[in-house]
């Protein structure tokens, strides 16, 4: 007799003293389960078990046609049909599964290749913050201090498409480490790395980037933009802002692009802003965040000490009930608070 | 989250309106249908954006993208019709120089999205 044989035997009997002694109901219950339990463990489906049942009920009611011994029929295939739903729904779920822990790692990855320290600079005061819309950020910002003094900061957005073009960044990344000289001028900067997007990275993916430098022993920030979002300088004796504007092409477009460099000088309370354009591209009740809405919010918390006044910011939009990010979030602030 | 594309051959021109928005998940729909056509030697391609409502930066890859195949395969691409935003993005990116850009409204737009 196979094993199916004596299960079935045994819920026979089962059901039988279930059915005829009524004192003891509760003790077959008891075993009912106990044995339920035994069928998990042997890997004994549910409509296994229904199956049993029926043929329990042919052999203990073997005269009587009924319509609950039919209605066990259409019980049966109900059962078939939701467990096999049941596993298709449970593959796809891991499936996603693994595919999230796929692109968590990614994102770790990333974060490690990418990863750059907001440096102490005398006489500077810098703050910045970077949140990816999705797993993988497509911004990418980049501090160096040349060992005269100077500040190299780098604020880039890929244009492309999602996973390839993020971790692409990092070769741009290693790229600019690699020719990275504080003799060297942003306008350089931006043409060689102009090269290296163009050979090396994704016919598809272009990246738009802003260079500045700033020398502490000349009050000056000289920068290059290739197609940035313009950033701005706040000038302290005035009280205003002005939009930093640097034209110049898209990096990985053309073979050779050239990029005129500009300079600007900072005085003690200055400041610069440097953004991507996830900061206005976000949505607040289905409209764009117009760029001098940001530079309220910014004047608002300048007060406050540059690292937190970028992390006030972005929590300032974050925070409405109605906001929606529709692109990764980066902006750093450079203030001269001597 | 729509894009609808409409192709048509007008004399020597073919035709491609762009209706909705370009964004992440409408870009991929967008360059299989652009790119055959860029591919063509000789073939005029004008892309409409009056009705385009929104370009993220996946799409002006795209557009980017779209370019370069027509440099490289002989093809002349032109993007009409292209407004505010859209036409703000060109600028900023220095595409507008490269590229063959046009806008009814180039003047009023400059206007409402230069200086701040």
């Amino acid at each position: 007799m196979n094993l199916i044989k004596v299960d079935e035997a045994l819920y026979t009997e089962l059901l039988q003293k279930f059915l005829q002694d009524q004192n003891q109901r509760e003790s077959y219950l008891e075993k009912a389960k106990r044995m339920s339990i035994s069928f998990a463990n042997r890997n004994i489906f549910p409509e296994e078990i229904v199956r049993i049942h029926m043929n329990a009920i042919d052999q203990l009611c073997k005269d009587q046609q009924s319509e609950y011994k039919l209605s066990l029929q259409l019980l049966l295939e109900t059962l078939i049909a939701y467990r096999e739903e049941h596993e298709t729904l449970h593959k796809v779920k891991e499936e996603s599964q693994e595919l999230k822990a796929e692109m968590e790692v990614a994102a770790n990855m990333q974060k490690t290749l990418l990863k750059t320290e907001v440096p102490k600079v005398p006489g500077l005061d810098i703050g910045a913050i970077t949140v990816p819309f999705k797993q993988l950020n497509g911004d990418y910002y980049h501090f160096v201090k040349g060992e005269d003094g100077t500040l190299g900061v780098t604020i880039a957005d890929v244009i492309g498409n999602g996973v390839p073009a993020a971790l692409s960044m990092s070769m741009v990344k290693y790229a600019l480490e690699s020719f990275y000289d504080e003799m060297m001028r942003p306008s350089t900067i931006l043409r060689y790395l102009n090269r290296v997007v163009e050979r090396n990275v994704a016919s598809n993916m272009f990246i738009t980037m802003f260079y500045g430098q700033y020398s502490p022993n000349t009050n000056k920030f000289r920068y290059s933009s290739a197609g940035h979002e313009p950033g701005f300088h706040y000038q302290a004796k005035k009280g205003t802002f002005s939009e930093i504007n640097a034209r110049g092409l898209v990096l990985g477009v053309l073979k050779h692009s050239y990029y005129t460099q500009y300079e600007l000088e900072m005085e003690t309370g200055d400041y610069i802003v440097l953004l991507t354009d996830g900061v206005t591209e976000c949505l607040r009740s289905g409209r764009f965040i117009e760029r001098e809405e940001v530079l309220e919010v910014i004047e608002t918390y300048a007060h406050l000490p540059a690292q937190e006044q970028v992390h006030k910011v972005y929590l300032h939009f974050n925070q409405l009930d109605d906001f929606e990010l529709k692109d990764d979030f980066t902006l750093i602030i450079i203030k001269k608070d001597v | 989250m729509n894009l609808k594309i409409d192709v048509s051959e007008k004399e020597n021109l073919t035709i491609v309106e762009l209706t909705g928005e370009i964004d992440v998940y409408t870009t991929p729909m967008l360059v299989e249908k652009l790119t055959p056509l860029t591919e063509v030697k000789g073939n005029n391609v004008q892309i409409d954006l009056a009705n385009t409502t929104y370009l993220d930066s996946t799409g002006l890859g795209a557009f980017i993208s779209a370019f370069k195949s027509s440099q490289e395969h002989e093809s002349h691409l032109e993007i009409i019709n292209v407004k505010d935003r859209v036409l703000r993005l060109f600028k900023v990116t220095g595409l507008h120089k490269i590229m063959n850009i046009n806008s009814d409204e180039t003047e009023r737009s400059e206007k409402v999205n230069g200086k701040v």
